[in-house]
């Protein structure tokens, strides 16, 4: 039964609180060429940092919640709700809408931390540790290709790939989740600078194109 | 900048990496036995080879794991990457063995020997070496 009382507000904190890069929304919007390339900012998403030996039983159990654990660097497991991304050989991050958060009515975090149960490793609740950029477009992948030096041509970066590298010299996790859809997940203070880098390398693609 | 294969997530830029210093230096089995020497040599003092160097990286940005690396420090060619715990892999070429072949256009006259084998070839740079280029 989902708490109703908190979905409004824990003590009204939720109604004050504010995204890592929410001072630049109206720069988003802005700087964003609908039909070619579109940032925003998709903030307060619920994730767990999880760590367990995948080969263990706890790791097994773990998996019956998140809907699987992915085996190897890039892989995704999970529904369609929450994936799981590969961050180590031990070291999962979960990430889920912002209403699976325990304060807001969900279970994630419980459910993880009961599945854990007494086995070595951590359920951690990372969801104020990185927000999420959404780079959409026929143009993301020439945005991005400005500063990752990966091969995010799509016959080696597929959707439904995720690899924690660096974007615009920033760690982040970059998450393809679509053909022409990314999701970037920066720690919160390199919000700022990620969000204006990208605007930045988006500003060529709201030009014609110089033949 | 250097293409470094990390033994989980494949090639990545130098960058994504941080630098372990030199490997294999084993902590002492009774510290409490050492003289300030002996610790102070433990602690501080560090192999400055000069070609083929065995240190440990830490994939930080990606993975967060550390792993082994033999590297050469003359021509940054990477020999070999082991996981960490691992004893130093056998047979890694010499120094000098390595610059050889890496500089076929500075010294064209070190390419006209290819039915030269290895063994051979290896004590012959070694006398052309300059002064102090070995240990």
């Amino acid at each position: 039964m989902a708490n109703t009382a908190a979905l409004t507000g824990i003590n009204g904190l939720r109604e004050i609180r504010r995204s890592p890069a929410s001072h630049l929304a109206a720069a988003l919007e802005s700087g964003s060429v609908p039909g070619t390339v579109v940032l925003k900012e998709g903030p307060f998403q619920t994730m767990a940092g999880v760590r367990v030996d995948p080969a263990s039983e706890a790791a097994s159990r773990i998996a019956s919640v998140t809907g699987g654990l992915p085996a190897r660097c890039g892989e995704v497991a999970g529904t369609e709700q929450a994936s799981v991304l590969w961050l180590g050989p031990s070291e999962f991050l979960v990430v889920a809408p912002e209403e699976d958060h325990d304060t807001l009515g969900g279970d994630l975090l419980g459910s993880l931390t009961a599945a854990l149960g007494d086995a070595p490793g951590q359920v951690v609740d990372l969801s104020a540790n990185r927000t999420t950029f959404e780079l959409t477009g026929p143009r993301a992948r020439a945005v991005l290709e400005k500063g990752c030096a990966l091969d995010l041509h799509p016959r080696s970066f597929t959707p439904g790939t995720a690899l924690a590298t660096e974007v615009g010299n920033i760690p982040v996790v970059l998450l393809k989740n679509g053909e022409e859809s990314f999701r970037l997940f920066p720690r919160a203070s390199f919000a700022d600078f990620l969000g204006r880098w990208l605007l930045d390398a988006m500003r060529e693609f709201a030009s014609p194109e110089v033949p | 900048m250097l293409l470094i294969s990390c033994p989980n997530c494949g090639s990545r830029d130098e960058t994504e990496f941080h630098y372990g210093g030199q490997a294999h230096v084993p902590y002492p089995e009774n510290p409490n036995d050492l003289s300030d020497r002996e610790w102070a040599e433990f602690l501080f003092y560090r192999d400055n080879t000069k070609g083929a160097f065995a240190e440990r990286w830490l994939h930080s940005t990606g993975c967060r794991q550390w792993f082994n690396m033999l590297r050469d420090t003359v021509t940054y060619d990477i020999q070999a990457v082991y996981p960490m715990g691992a004893p130093r892999p056998a047979g890694a070429p010499d120094a000098l063995s390595v610059v050889v072949p890496k500089r076929p256009l500075k010294q064209p006259e070190l390419i006209e020997q290819p039915g030269s084998a290895p063994g051979t070839a290896a004590p012959s740079t070694s006398t052309t070496a300059p002064e102090g280029a070995t240990k």
